[in-house]
C-alpha cells in the first residue's frame, strides 16, 4: 500500500461549475437507479479536472452530498486510488514509469531528467509552481519503454535527451506532441515487421 | 509463423483505421444477426468447442464461464463486465484493441451479452488509458448512431447499452471481484468467493466478467467456426494470442501469434533478438510480472502456452514477455517487481499487506549484498506464508516471482550475501546486550 495524505492547506468551499455539473449528471445516468454511488470515481475525476489537477477535501464533501452517500465512503475511495491527487501537483503532472520493463530500458535516466528540470524530489512543485513529477508503477506501455505520462498523454520510446526537450517545452508553456519519440508506428517492431505486410504496403 | 489470414486482429498496427467503415471492411458487424439467430446454446457450444481460454491471466475456459450464468433471468438483471484494467507489468495488448480494434470488442460485447442475457455491459478501463478510452467511446457513439447498439442492436432484437467505467490507478482492480467493488463505487478490495460473480456479482446480480481480448476474439471465432480456432495451437491451448515482447530486445513489439509458438521464435524473429545476442540472455519472464522467471537454458526449447509453461512451474498469464539480458542485475529487477506489489497490495489481508513490503525490503538488501545468509531461507519462507493465505490471487502473484528468483538464482544471491550478523567474539559495545550468551563457561 502507499501512504496518501490530504494537503495541509485546503480551500474552504468547492462546487461544480456548470459544465462539470452537466458531465456529472450524465455520468450518474449510466448506472441503475439507487446505485448512484457507482459514479463517485468519475465525479472525483471531474472535480480533479476542475480544480487544477487535485482534489480538496471540500470537493469530497460536496460529492458525498451530490451522490447522497457518507463522506467517509468518498474519502476512502479518494485515498485508495493513486490517480486522485490529494495535494497540488501543478498544471503539468509528469509520471515516470519505473517498473521493471521500463527500468531495464533506462527509466532512471528519465528520473534524472525530471530531477534536473523540475525539482530535486518527487511530488515537489517546480519553482514556477506549474509542474511536478513522480515515479509511478507500470503504466501499461511496456513495449514502448521507457515512457512517461504528462496529464492524460503518453510519451513513449524516450531517452534522457528527449525527456529534457519535452520538459523544456512544458516548462515554457508549449504542448509537446504525445506518442513515440523514436518515430515508430504504434506497437509494431521497428524496421523488423514480419506480419500483415500486405496491409502495411497497401 | 501464423498465416496472415489467420490473424484475428488485422488492424493491430493501425494500418487500416479503427473507424466503423474500415472495421466493416475487415468483416466486423457483417452478419451479427445471423450469429445471434443461431441461438444462445449454439454460441456457447461453439465457444466451448473452440476451447477458448480467458486471455486475462488465469486461462479459465470462456464457454464454461458463460454457461454458469443462470438460464432464466429472474428478478435480478444480468450484467456483462469487460475487464480492461490491464496493469500487469509487461502487458500492453488490451490498449491496442481499445484504440485500434474497438469494433471487434463492441461486437463481441453484443454477442456475449446476448449469450448470457445481459442488457447492460460495463467496460472497465484503467484510468491511465484515458485517451484510449476516449477512442473506444467514439467507437461506441458511432455504433449507437448506426443502430448497432441500443434498442434492437444491429437488428438482432436484443437491447444492449455499453458504458465505460474508468479505474484510477489500482492494479488490484484487475481482480474480478475487486473490479466489481470498484464499479459499485467502493475501494477495490476483492470479495471472498464463493459466491461467484456468475450468480452474485455486480449489485448482487449475476455477472460474467471477461478480459478485453477474450471478448474481442469471440465474433471471429463464431464466424469462422470453433473448429478453425481449435485447429490453431494445440489441444486445450488453442487459437491465437497477442504477445507483448518488452525489455532487452532489439525491437520490442506486440504481435499476434499462434499459441504454443516457441519462445525463441518470438524473440528472435518478431522482436529482433536479444540485445547483445542470444548468448547475452539471462532470463525471461514469460507472462507478466506475476509469473516466475525462466532462466536462459530453458528458453531454448520452451513453447508458449498455458500448459507447457505450467509444467515449467511458471505460467502464460497475460503473455507479457519481459526479456532480461546479462547487463541487468536480476536481483534488482525482482526487487523492483516486489516494490510494485508492495505498492499495489490493497491492504485487506495481513499476509499480503505486510509480506509484500517485507519481501521488497529483503530483496533490496540482497541486491546490495547487505542481507545475511539466513535471510535467503527466510525469504522463501515468507513467500510460502503469503501464497494461499489471501482472499485473492494477488498473494500468489506477489510471491511467485520471488520464488522463481530463489529457484533459479539462489547461487547468485548466496554469492553476493555473505554477511553474518552473529557476533562470535566478545566485544565491548554497550548495546550488544546478548554477549553473555557467548560465555563458554556458562
Amino acid at each position: 500500500m502507499s501512504l496518501r495524505r490530504p494537503a495541509k492547506s485546503q480551500p474552504e468551499n468547492f462546487e461544480f461549475n456548470s459544465s462539470s455539473l452537466e458531465a456529472a449528471k450524465s455520468i450518474v445516468a449510466k448506472y441503475p437507479k439507487g446505485k448512484q454511488q457507482s459514479a463517485v470515481m468519475a465525479l472525483l475525476y471531474i472535480a480533479q479536472k476542475q480544480n487544477d489537477n487535485w482534489i480538496p477535501l471540500a470537493a469530497m464533501k460536496y460529492i458525498a452530498k451530490f451522490l447522497d452517500m457518507p463522506y467517509i465512503k468518498v474519502y476512502e475511495v479518494a485515498t485508495f486510488y493513486s490517480m486522485y491527487n490529494l495535494s497540488p501537483v501543478g498544471k503539468y503532472f509528469v509520471q515516470v514509469c519505473t517498473t521493471t520493463p521500463c527500468m531495464i530500458r533506462g527509466a532512471n535516466k528519465l528520473v534524472e531528467a525530471c530531477k534536473e528540470k523540475i525539482s530535486e524530489d518527487e511530488s515537489v512543485l517546480s519553482n514556477d509552481k506549474s509542474c511536478s513529477w513522480m515515479e509511478v508503477e507500470c503504466l501499461g506501455a511496456c513495449v514502448n519503454a521507457p515512457m512517461m505520462q504528462i496529464n492524460d498523454d503518453y510519451f513513449e520510446d524516450l531517452d534522457k535527451e528527449k525527456t529534457l526537450k519535452i520538459l523544456d517545452k512544458i516548462l515554457n508553456g508549449d504542448k509537446p506532441t504525445p506518442g513515440s519519440y523514436r518515430g515508430r508506428i504504434n506497437n509494431e517492431p521497428e524496421n523488423n515487421r514480419k506480419t500483415l505486410m500486405d496491409l502495411k504496403n497497401a | 509463423m501464423l498465416k496472415d489470414q489467420d490473424r484475428i486482429f488485422q488492424n493491430l498496427y493501425n494500418d487500416l483505421g479503427p473507424d466503423l467503415n474500415s472495421s466493416q471492411k475487415r468483416g466486423d458487424w457483417v452478419n451479427t444477426k445471423e450469429i445471434t439467430d443461431k441461438g444462445r446454446d449454439w454460441i456457447i457450444n461453439e465457444i466451448k468447442e473452440s476451447q477458448l481460454r480467458g486471455r486475462g491471466g488465469a486461462g479459465f475456459p470462456t464457454g464454461l464461464k458463460w454457461s454458469f450464468a443462470p438460464k432464466e433471468v429472474g428478478s435480478r438483471p444480468h450484467y456483462l463486465v469487460i475487464n480492461g484494467d490491464e496493469s500487469e507489468p509487461g502487458t500492453c495488448k488490451d490498449r491496442d484493441i481499445l484504440r485500434f480494434e474497438p469494433h471487434k470488442l463492441i461486437e463481441g460485447c453484443l454477442i456475449a451479452s446476448y449469450a448470457i442475457q445481459a442488457h447492460t455491459c460495463y467496460i472497465y478501463i484503467r484510468g491511465e488509458y484515458f485517451v484510449d478510452g476516449q477512442k473506444l467511446q467514439a467507437a461506441i457513439d458511432e455504433a449507437y448512431e448506426k443502430k448497432l447498439l441500443g434498442k434492437n442492436a444491429a437488428g438482432t432484437g436484443w437491447d444492449l447499452d455499453i458504458y465505460i467505467h474508468y479505474g484510477a490507478g489500482a492494479y488490484i482492480c484487475g481482480e474480478e471481484t475487486a473490479l466489481l467493488e470498484s464499479i459499485e463505487g467502493k475501494k477495490g478490495q476483492p470479495r471472498l468467493k464463493p459466491p461467484f460473480p456468475a450468480l452474485i456479482g455486480l449489485y448482487g446480480c449475476p455477472t460474467i466478467i471477461n478480459n478485453v481480448e477474450t471478448i474481442a476474439v469471440v465474433p471471429t471465432i463464431l464466424r469462422r467456426g470453433g473448429k478453425w480456432f481449435a485447429s490453431l495451437g494445440r489441444e486445450k491451448n488453442t487459437g491465437t494470442k497477442i504477445f507483448c515482447i518488452s525489455g532487452n530486445v532489439n525491437n520490442p513489439c506486440n504481435v499476434e501469434e499462434e499459441m504454443n509458438i516457441p519462445l525463441k521464435e518470438l524473440i528472435e524473429v518478431h522482436a529482433g533478438g536479444v540485445v547483445g545476442g542470444w548468448d547475452n540472455l539471462q532470463a525471461v519472464i514469460p507472462g507478466g510480472s506475476s509469473m516466475p522467471l525462466i532462466p536462459k537454458e530453458k528458453c531454448e526449447t520452451l513453447t508458449m502456452d498455458f500448459d507447457s509453461l505450467t509444467a515449467e512451474k511458471s505460467g502464460l498469464g497475460t503473455a507479457g514477455v519481459v526479456v532480461i539480458n546479462k547487463d541487468q542485475d536480476i536481483i534488482k529487477c525482482m526487487a523492483r517487481i516486489a516494490r510494485f506489489y508492495k505498492h499495489e497490495s490493497c491492504g485487506q489481508c495481513t499476509p499480503c499487506r505486510e509480506g509484500s513490503g517485507w519481501m521488497w525490503r529483503m530483496l533490496e538488501r540482497m541486491a546490495k549484498g547487505e542481507a545475511s545468509k539466513d535471510e535467503i531461507e527466510m525469504l522463501g519462507d515468507v513467500t510460502k506464508q503469503i501464497e494461499g493465505h489471501t482472499i485473492c490471487a494477488f498473494g500468489e502473484g506477489s510471491s511467485w516471482p520471488v520464488q522463481g528468483l530463489l529457484r533459479h538464482f539462489k547461487e547468485e544471491i548466496k554469492r553476493r550475501n555473505k554477511f553474518d550478523p552473529i557476533v562470535k567474539e566478545n566485544k565491548n559495545i554497550p548495546y550488544l546486550v546478548d554477549q553473555h550468551l557467548l560465555d563458554k563457561n556458562a
